[in-house]
C-alpha cells in the first residue's frame, strides 16, 4: 500500500522517473483540452445545442455564479484562474471511480504545485488591482508590529491548502484499500461513494479558499469604490 | 528490546494516539459550527447560499487540523524516515 502515488515509478529517464503522478495529471490535462477542443469545434446558438456544449455551460455558468457571489463584481476576470483550478481538482478527483486510476491529487507534489499558483495568483490579482504601493501597504494594515504575522500567514495557508487537500484524497484511498482488506463484499462500494462526494466538495473548498484569498487582497479597493457613492449621499441628505 | 522494535512500537502507539486525540476534538468544533449553521437556517432560510458557503469554508478550516492528524499518522506508519533509517542499517550488516 503506497501512502502517494509518486511511489510508483512507470520507467525512469536518466535522473528523472516518470512516476504515476506526472502520467495521470497529464491524462487529466489531456482530457480536459481534448475534451473541451471537440465541444468548442461546432458551438452553435440555433435550436439543437450539442449536449456536450450544454455541459460547458452550464460548468461555467455555475463557476460563475460562484465568483459573482464571493467577489461581488466581474468575475470573467477571475474565471479562467478559478475554473481551471476547480475543473483539473474535480475531474482527478472523480475520475477515482475508474479501476487503476491514481489520483494525482493524492500525492503532495501535485497539491503543493497547486497551491503555490495560488500562492503566486494572490499578490499578481492584488497588485493588478490596487497598484504595488497600496497592496504593499496591506501586509502592514492593522499595525505595522503585524508585518511577521501577515508574511507567515501567506505561508501557512498555502501550506494548509495543498495538505488539506493532499490529506483527503489520501484518506479516500485509504480507506478504500482498507474497507477492501476487511470487508470486501459491500462496504467498498459505500466508502467510494464517499470518496466521491469529498472529492468535489474539496474541489469546491480548494477553488472557494483560492478565490477568498485573492478576493482578501483585492477587495480594500473596491470597497473604498463603494463607500464613496453613501458618502456623497450623505452630505447631499445633510 | 533494539532500537528497531522501540521505534515501531512508539510508531504505532503515537499513530493511533495522534488520530484518537486529534479527530474527535475536530469533530466537537465542526458539529458545533454546523448545529449554530442549522440554527441561523432555520432562522433565515432565505440566506441559506451564504450560509452554506460560509459553513463550507469554515468546515474545511477546521477540519484541516484534523487532516493534519491523520497524515502525520499515516507518516508514522507507511513512511517513517526513523524506521526507515534503522531498517536499512539492519539490512546493511
Amino acid at each position: 500500500m503506497n501512502i502517494t502515488p509518486d511511489a510508483i515509478v512507470y520507467w525512469q529517464v536518466g535522473p528523472v522517473g516518470i512516476t504515476a503522478t506526472i502520467v495521470f495529471s497529464w491524462l487529466v490535462m489531456a482530457i480536459l483540452v481534448v475534451g473541451s477542443w471537440v465541444v468548442t469545434r461546432n458551438l452553435s446558438t440555433g435550436a439543437f445545442v450539442s449536449p456536450g456544449q450544454l455541459l460547458l455551460e452550464i460548468l461555467l455558468d455555475g463557476i460563475r455564479a460562484q465568483i459573482r457571489d464571493v467577489i461581488g463584481t466581474d468575475p470573467d476576470r477571475y474565471l479562467p484562474f478559478i475554473g481551471t483550478l476547480f475543473l483539473f481538482i474535480v475531474v482527478s478527483n472523480v475520475l477515482v471511480i475508474v479501476p487503476g486510476f491514481q489520483p494525482p491529487t493524492g500525492s503532495v507534489s501535485t497539491t503543493s504545485a497547486l497551491a503555490l499558483c495560488v500562492f503566486a495568483a494572490v499578490p499578481i490579482f492584488g497588485i493588478a488591482a490596487r497598484g504595488l504601493r497600496d497592496y504593499l501597504k496591506s501586509y502592514l494594515q492593522p499595525t505595522v508590529l503585524m508585518l511577521p504575522f501577515n508574511l507567515l500567514g501567506e505561508v501557512t495557508r498555502t501550506i494548509s491548502l495543498s495538505i488539506r487537500l493532499f490529506g483527503n484524497m489520501m484518506s479516500g484511498t485509504m480507506i478504500t484499500a482498507t474497507a477492501l482488506a476487511i470487508a470486501p463484499l459491500f462496504f467498498p462500494i459505500i466508502m467510494s461513494a464517499l470518496g466521491l462526494l469529498i472529492g468535489v466538495i474539496q474541489a469546491y473548498i480548494f477553488s472557494i479558499l483560492a478565490l477568498v484569498f485573492i478576493a482578501s487582497a483585492t477587495r480594500a479597493h473596491e470597497e473604498q469604490l463603494a463607500k464613496m457613492p453613501n458618502v456623497k449621499e450623505e452630505t447631499i441628505h445633510g | 528490546m533494539d532500537s528497531v522494535e522501540l521505534i515501531g512500537m512508539i510508531s504505532i502507539i503515537m499513530a493511533g494516539a495522534t488520530v484518537g486525540i486529534g479527530a474527535p476534538i475536530t469533530a466537537i468544533g465542526e458539529g458545533w459550527a454546523v448545529s449554530r449553521a442549522m440554527e441561523a437556517l432555520a432562522r433565515q432560510p432565505d440566506a441559506a447560499p451564504v450560509i452554506s458557503r460560509t459553513l463550507f469554508i469554515g468546515l474545511a478550516m477546521t477540519e484541516s487540523s484534523a487532516i493534519y492528524c491523520f497524515v502525520v499518522s499515516m507518516i508514522l506508519i507507511f513512511a517513517n524516515p526513523f524506521w526507515n533509517h534503522f531498517a536499512s542499517l539492519a539490512g546493511a550488516q
